[in-house]
């Protein structure tokens, strides 16, 4: 088996015994990135030559028997939407083409405190506005298990590059499911945080209170990892909570030991039904019986307000939206558009924008400035606002009889690049089962569930869990993920990538 | 009816408007914190460094950057607030403010909206010797916008120039806006009002030690709203807003200047534009800026980036058990323990000398001879350079020790005239002065006797009046004497002298 295909928590275990050097593990990546990113697309920018001094200096630091974070040395790509010193960071906009930021993100500069070499940044919807990558202004990611399918969104680039081996660890945003619904187009594990439990600072924002980074890895070890390493207070980010995030890595290995006795999953109601294609509660049926066989004791919940939540969802994004883009007027940086003759800078804003936001940015921008707009506000904002509220007391209701609450992460298996590309509303409901964890700031895993019977994609499952009780989501989703691997014998992985170079 | 901009612009005496319409006024006051840092960042705020120097991602609003609330700002908003007899909010959010504006790197500012940090004050002004009370509606916390440049046009502003230059330096800067209710039933007091308001405020500030409020550096910023009404109707008017007023005399022409030019325009049936309005400070006259309805659409929601501000109710309470005596409690007590007529505390007050007379009674001289100093002849210069009184370059101990002299009989108060032009030039210490400038008046009895026995000799006759009773002849000769010695007798000596010689 070569290094690429080894988990995180191995290629660290690797580094730690001195079977190999960061230097070559960061090079095995970087190799994998070069042979498959013409294909792929997941990246939009690689920084070999960066990646490779961090990654010799890790070397250099472990020589000297320096105190060295678990996951030093150990590879990462990122997901555009966070700023890099240095690096171009585009949030896969045209408007921000050749933006190299004067600063890091505080997951950015934690992620290079604990010596983790940055391969690149990865392609995305752009300003993270899409289900399906199709709306990256660099073009759509390839999903690695048939490159005709999409990889889920918006952090396709972050899934597709750790499903086929460019990086054992990636970072993406959780808008409102754009971690773990790629995380089940693409059979890998996703993580969306306790809302303000990992810092925002540096995210170029899509709905600043939907908002959260999290983890993409290949198994739920390996997102507990990550995820103490980027959580925690930041005074840069005034939502960000002051608890500390610690316990995951340990909640993940004691769930791998697959006792789940004790522990209560509620299947949620609302999320059953017509939109579920049969091939992925087929899937979903069979983790509830491991769940069950492991201990669990699985009920049915109802949280009424589920159903509202899609709607709410899309007046609260567009609303933050419009306001956040309104920074983008082609004035301090990013692309500049100068039309003909003599233009004013209202002239020159309006063809810079023209020619920088793509038709779903420019759609939701003019959704939510209506939405906000004088009049209209209690209307549609605050209502929005009260289901919010409402769905937020669901979860509470809810969490008092169960400890986690499961689901199918997304309804359906990833669907041909280009199929529901002209029905807006179509790619929408795919969040349908990640979006209610956003309004409520709860945190939700997606792991792989199996593959479908009838096209062989990767399926998910999600659980979410209270507020700050995100060791639950590791506990239960490593215990699911060991038992499911016993049964396929072997971690799924896309074919096509999982042979040696 | 006709808009006003087909009525040619008549102004109506000011006299004249009251006899028809009532005025109405609304008073916004912009207050800049003198925090060592931003609103929602850790750059400093110093004033007058270079363009872009004191910036960082956040107040450059650049992608991803993110605000993190100033406790210092908010307790200084809370103190203002409290000073202004408000309620402080049990708990508050800011609001984004969405609208375009080139200095303003967002696109929209930070700021309070239905959520303000106080609200329900009020503040007593005085205007000729009466008390009104101008209601507060709010006093809430926003962010200042950054300063634009235009270069290459004749006037210096955006139209004809080449290009633009901004400096975000300021962008970010804490800002506290107090603004008033409608201000009703002043009659033709409305100007005197109006500059009592943001005088009254401006003490208030500089007692909290909040800002340094200074109105010619923007650090305090007035917008004068005004309508009038029918006389007696009890209705508002249609109201125009003078922005950025920057001196207490300029507010009361600002109103004066609205109430006749509004008079005019409706006494011709033209009805008043809603709009902002640019006050020319040479002119005393506005001119129109933009349009403004009541449905500009700022598109306001709870900014999502800051938690909300829940100020304690011991926080609140030890914030209001360090608020500064009130000024005009302040002044009273002052005026008593100096002894001053009103007439002299007015002088003082209008001055601007309350804290430098203080001071300089602190320093040793006696309160009466420190008023004389400041108000006349230190306050003469500051007129003459256009400098406030503390900017002369005086200090309170430098005036104590001149009148320590004057005192002690070294000089009398005519030298001390020349030390202070002796001070101005940066000559050294008052006794240095008096020592280089060799003005020290002459003790030794000796030469007075002389110059007393040559003016008598020179005025016999004034001599024999003396010797006949008329004392108050004995001016002639003291007169006679100090001309003989330049100025550098002391009068008193002098006096004594010639009484004990004709004696």
């Amino acid at each position: 088996m070569s290094w690429i295909h080894r988990t995180a928590a191995e290629q660290a275990a690797a580094l730690a015994a001195g079977e190999v050097t960061s230097v070559e593990l960061t090079q095995a990546h970087l190799d994998q990135i070069a042979a498959t990113n013409d294909d792929l697309n997941s990246y939009l920018h690689v920084d070999a030559a960066g990646a490779l001094a961090q990654a010799a200096a890790s070397d250099a630091r472990r020589l000297k028997g320096e105190p060295l974070h678990e996951l030093d040395g150990v590879p990462i790509a990122i997901k555009d939407v966070l700023a890099t010193h240095g690096l171009p960071t585009t949030a896969g906009s045209k408007i921000l083409e050749g933006w190299v930021p004067p600063y890091d993100g505080t997951v950015v500069a934690r992620i290079k405190a604990a010596g983790l070499p940055i391969l690149g940044k990865t392609n995305m919807d752009e300003f993270a506005m899409g289900s399906s990558n199709e709306n990256s202004a660099y073009g759509p990611v390839k999903n690695p298990w048939d490159h005709t399918c999409i990889p889920g969104g918006s952090g396709g680039g972050s899934a597709a590059a750790v499903a086929a081996f460019q990086a054992p660890l990636a970072i993406g945003s959780d808008t409102g499911g754009s971690i773990r619904q790629p995380g089940a187009m693409t059979g890998t594990v996703g993580v969306k945080p306790t809302y303000g439990s990992v810092s925002r600072y540096g995210v170029i924002a899509l709905a600043n209170s939907l908002d959260q980074l999290g983890p993409v890895t290949r198994t739920v070890l390996d997102s507990a990892l990550l995820h103490e390493l980027i959580g925690g207070h930041d005074p840069k980010d005034s939502t960000s909570v002051t608890t500390p995030v610690v316990g995951l890595v340990e909640a993940a290995r004691q769930g791998a030991a697959g006792d789940l006795s004790g522990v209560r999953v509620g299947i949620v109601k609302e999320l059953q039904g017509d939109a579920w294609s049969a091939p992925v509660v087929e899937r979903f049926n069979e983790s509830i019986e491991i769940l069950k066989g492991l201990g669990a004791e699985v009920v049915e919940v109802s949280l009424p307000n589920f159903v509202h939540a899609m709607a709410a969802y899309y007046l609260i994004l567009p609303a933050e939206c419009s306001s956040n883009l309104a920074k983008f007027d082609a004035m301090r940086y990013g692309l500049r558009v100068t039309p003909e003759g003599d233009p004013s800078a209202e002239d020159v804003m309006r063809a810079s924008r023209d020619a920088g936001f793509g038709d779903e940015v420019k759609r939701r921008i003019l959704i939510g400035t209506y939405a906000l707009s004088s009049g209209y506000y209690d209307a549609y904002y605050g209502q929005a606002q009260k289901i919010r509220t409402l769905i937020i007391e669901d979860f509470k209701k809810a969490f008092e009889s169960v400890d986690v609450l499961v689901s199918p992460t997304a309804p359906t298996t990833a669907w041909s690049i280009g199929e529901k590309a002209d029905d807006p509303l179509a790619n929408y409901l795919q969040d349908l089962a990640t979006i209610p964890a956003n309004l409520a700031g709860v945190p939700g895993i997606s792991i792989p569930s199996g593959l479908s019977a009838d096209d062989g994609l990767p399926t998910g499952i999600q659980f979410l869990a209270p507020v700050l009780e995100d060791a639950r989501l590791y506990r239960v989703g490593a215990a699911l993920e060991a038992a499911l691997t016993k049964q396929w014998g072997a971690p799924i992985t896309a074919p096509a990538y999982a042979k040696e170079a | 009816m006709v808009l006003n901009n087909t009525v040619a612009e008549t102004l109506v005496p000011f006299e004249k408007v009251l006899e028809t319409y009532d005025p109405a006024m609304g008073l916004e006051v912009h207050v800049e914190l003198n925090t060592n840092t931003k609103m929602f960042c850790g750059c400093p705020t110093g004033f007058g460094a270079e363009p872009n120097t004191q910036v960082c991602p956040t107040c450059l609003g650049l992608p991803g950057a993110m605000p993190a609330v100033n406790r210092k700002a908010v307790e200084s908003a809370i103190r203002i607030g409290l000073a202004l007899n408000c309620e402080i909010a049990e708990w508050c959010r800011f609001a984004r403010k969405n609208y375009f504006y080139p200095d303003m790197p967002k696109n929209f500012q930070t700021s309070q909206y239905d959520e303000p940090i106080a609200f329900n004050g009020y503040l007593d002004v005085e205007v000729e010797g009466e008390t009104v009370r101008v209601e507060i509606e709010r006093a809430h916390m926003e962010e200042d916008t950054g300063k634009s440049t235009h270069v290459g046009g004749a006037t210096g502003r955006i139209h004809g120039a080449d290009h633009s230059l901004v400096d975000y330096n300021r962008a970010g800067i804490p800002l506290i806006e107090i603004v008033t209710k409608p201000i009703l039933g002043t009659a033709e007091k409305a100007p005197l009002v109006a500059k009592a308001y943001v005088s009254a405020l401006r003490d208030l500030i500089v007692a909290l030690g909040v800002s340094d409020a200074r109105m010619d550096q923007g650090s305090i910023r007035a917008d004068v709203n005004l309508s009038l009404a029918p006389k007696g109707s009890g209705t508002l008017g249609t109201r125009t807003e003078t922005k950025n007023v920057n001196s207490l005399r300029s507010v009361e022409r600002a109103v004066r200047f609205e109430m006749s030019r509004h008079a005019g325009i409706l006494d011709a049936g033209g009805a008043i534009l809603q709009e902002t309005r640019h006050f020319h400070e040479d002119t005393a006259t506005t001119s129109a800026g933009r349009p403004k309805s009541d449905a500009e659409d700022y598109r306001y929601f709870p900014e999502p980036d800051l938690v909300p501000v829940a100020p304690s109710r011991e926080w609140v309470e030890e914030l209001r058990g360090t608020l500064p005596e009130p000024p005009p409690v302040r002044r009273a007590r002052l005026q008593a323990e100096w002894g001053f007529a009103d007439l002299e505390m007015r002088d003082v007050v209008n001055a601007g000398a309350t804290e430098l007379i203080g001071a300089t009674v602190a320093a040793g001289a006696a309160p009466q001879a420190a008023r004389k100093w400041w108000t006349a002849e230190i306050a003469r210069r500051a007129n003459e350079t256009g400098v406030e009184l503390a900017e002369v370059g005086i200090t309170p101990t430098q005036v104590a020790e001149v009148q320590a002299l004057v005192d002690a009989r070294t000089i009398n108060d005519k030298l001390a005239r020349q030390v202070f032009e002796g001070l101005y030039a940066g000559e050294g210490t008052p006794a240095e002065i008096v020592e280089k400038r060799g003005l020290a008046l002459v003790s030794d009895d000796g030469p007075l006797i002389a110059a007393i026995d040559d003016a008598l000799a020179a005025q016999p006759d004034v001599a024999e009046k003396i010797r006949g009773g008329n004392l108050g002849a004995a001016g002639a000769i003291i007169g006679a004497v100090m001309k003989a010695t330049r100025g550098q007798a002391d009068a008193a000596r002098v006096r004594e002298l010639l009484l004990e010689k004709l004696a």
